[in-house]
């Protein structure tokens, strides 16, 4: 019988590697309408921002730095929600029954995903800070004056550099919970309930006023916004960051690789 | 080839899927047979290395799902039409698959016409499909690497009867040239027309399996008469067992030739007469349907 020959596994094939996974991540996000109009809401919103410094920012403290602000404030929310859904469909929309099936090494797809959803981030910022620059620019050109860049090149890497960790939270989140409300409110809780938390045990409390920046991650990150980080700032960042993202984030992955898809 | 060795599968004590052993040979059509909720779908979801198997194993030609180097290529599987991102065109879904096994473009085009998808159609948005078309854009997607070896969970679903005698025909095909073939159904008919193997199972274990031919072979004689009590006592006093069998007529293990001389002798006219083909395995996968089911099932057809 020939069916000898059918029924054997080729298994000299090559697999998936990770570029090709994270090329098609990359299509999954923009491929829906939500996704797509979610994409599109951090360019509309950070046109709005930048025509609102315009009309309402007093004209003398029309900087680049105003404007930078104003489109990165809504980045901290719009990031981690995009993260949030590049997992989470695959279990809302039960498309993990076929993702799942055309890559069964589920380790190597979430970083996959990690990876295209921080490639989508730091894209986002650089359009939006393109925005404002384009703002800036209209906006002394109107009032007549020289344009004001008091944004370096480094600080651009620290805020990026911020704006994505706030990204991973989302990603972790999302792994963590595999539902987007759920994620969605846990995010907001996480990342503005949280830092009150913090904030008022700090006020009442001398001996946690030391601690807080080695275990509050919010708060380990205001130096990013702040010129960057000392060395011992960075050592603050690191510390806090594994009981707020890498251990969350390492429980969450362990039970997507060990649970059932259905 | 799939072969499943002694798997279970245990959810919080409950057995889901008790020590089910079967293969699932090139060449052939192997219908899973069983009514909902008898673990068909967990046992696919293990073989297709969806969910982790409490015991036992499942192989697809010798090596673990995960073993197998780009999948999708060599072994295409349907698990839920509906398993589908509502907000993605037709089209766009098979993108997504042909891109993840690295596929030229021209595949979906092909399949996309193999599963009569028509070019609009296949740019709507998959929440404006109707079951029917989910359905064929599952087996579209199932076959676009084009695998070897097709595992199918209820495809018929939503199928009207030309979209069933088409995928029939898909199948039986596929099945001749060589290829492997497993597909679930809670429906006895669909399975009796399309498989060439038959596994049955209910409440997570496989009541019976064999060849078509082996399992609707000793199914015995159906008879009916207008005076059914005359007819039942004219068989018990020729000797010859007979339990009802649905629509009011009898079914016993003799030979049609045997009942219809029982039946003479007695004067009783018959309204039917013919080999029972099939009504053992009816039989018992009505008594596996049933709310009250029992341990031990009918020992008619290749009980395991």
């Amino acid at each position: 019988m020939s069916t000898a020959t059918v029924e054997k596994i080729d298994t000299g094939k090559p697999g998936v590697p990770l570029g090709r996974l994270v090329k098609v991540e990359l299509r999954k996000m923009f491929d829906t309408r939500s996704g797509f109009w979610l994409l599109m809401s951090i360019a509309i919103i950070a046109t709005i921002a930048t025509i609102a410094c315009i009309l309402f920012v007093p004209n003398d403290e029309l900087k680049y730095d105003v404007f930078g602000q104003a489109v990165g404030f809504p980045m901290v929310l719009l990031l981690p929600v995009i993260a949030i859904m590049a997992v989470t469909s695959e279990w809302s929309q039960r498309t993990g029954l076929i993702t799942f099936t055309l890559v069964p090494h589920r380790g190597q797809l979430i970083l996959a995903k990690a990876i295209a959803a921080v490639l989508v981030g730091i894209a986002a910022m650089v359009i939006a800070f393109g925005i404002a620059a384009v703002g800036n620019l209209v906006g002394s050109a109107l009032n007549g004056v020289d344009p004001v860049w008091d944004i370096s090149a480094a600080d651009y890497g620290y805020i990026i550099l911020a704006n994505v960790l706030g990204l991973l939270v989302g990603f972790m989140l999302g792994i963590l919970f595999r539902n987007t409300p759920g994620a969605i409110v846990a995010y907001v809780a996480y990342s503005f309930l949280l830092p009150t938390i913090f904030g008022i045990l700090a006020a009442l409390q001398d001996w946690f006023k030391d601690l807080q920046p080695w275990v509050d991650f919010n708060f380990a990150q205001t130096p990013l916004f702040d010129g960057g980080p000392s060395g011992e700032e960075w050592a603050q960042l690191a510390v806090s960051s594994l009981p707020w993202l890498v251990l969350p984030m390492a429980f969450g992955v362990w039970r997507v690789l060990k649970s059932e898809v259905k | 080839m799939i072969k499943v060795e002694n798997l279970s599968k245990t959810y919080a004590g409950f057995k889901a899927v008790d020590n089910v052993s079967f293969e699932a040979r090139p060449g052939s059509v192997t219908g899973f047979l069983g009514p909902n909720g008898a673990g068909k779908s967990t046992t696919m979801r293990i073989i297709a290395g969806l969910t982790p198997a409490s015991a036992g194993e499942a192989t697809i030609g010798g090596l673990k799902y995960r073993d197998i180097p780009n999948p999708g290529t060599q072994f295409g599987v349907l698990l839920d039409a509906s398993a589908q991102h509502a907000g993605r065109t037709g089209r766009e879904i098979l993108t997504i698959s042909a891109l993840t096994m690295d596929l030229p473009s021209s595949r979906i085009d092909e399949m996309l016409e193999l599963v009569s998808l028509t070019p609009t159609e296949s740019k709507r948005r998959v929440k404006n499909y109707s079951l029917g078309m989910r359905q064929r854009l599952g087996i579209a997607n199932a076959l676009l690497g084009d695998p070897k070896i097709l595992m199918l969970d209820e495809p018929a679903n939503g199928l009207d009867p030309a979209g069933i005698h088409w995928m029939r025909s898909l199948l039986r095909e596929y099945a001749n040239r060589g290829g492997t073939v497993l597909l679930s159904s809670h429906l006895l008919h669909e399975i009796e027309v399309i498989a060439d193997e038959i596994i049955v199972i209910g409440q997570g274990r496989i009541v019976a399996q064999g060849t078509k031919a082996e399992l609707l072979k000793t199914a015995g004689t159906f008879v009916k008469a207008s005076d059914a009590s005359a007819l039942a006592n004219a068989l018990t006093s020729a000797g010859l067992e007979a339990s009802p069998s649905g629509d009011g007529g009898l079914r016993t293990e003799a030979a049609p030739e045997v009942v219809g001389q029982a039946a003479a002798k007695a004067g009783v006219a018959l309204v039917e007469l013919r080999p029972a083909e099939g009504a053992g395995l009816e039989e018992m996968f009505l008594e596996l349907t049933a709310e009250t089911q029992r341990d031990t099932t009918t020992d008619e057809g290749v009980t395991v």
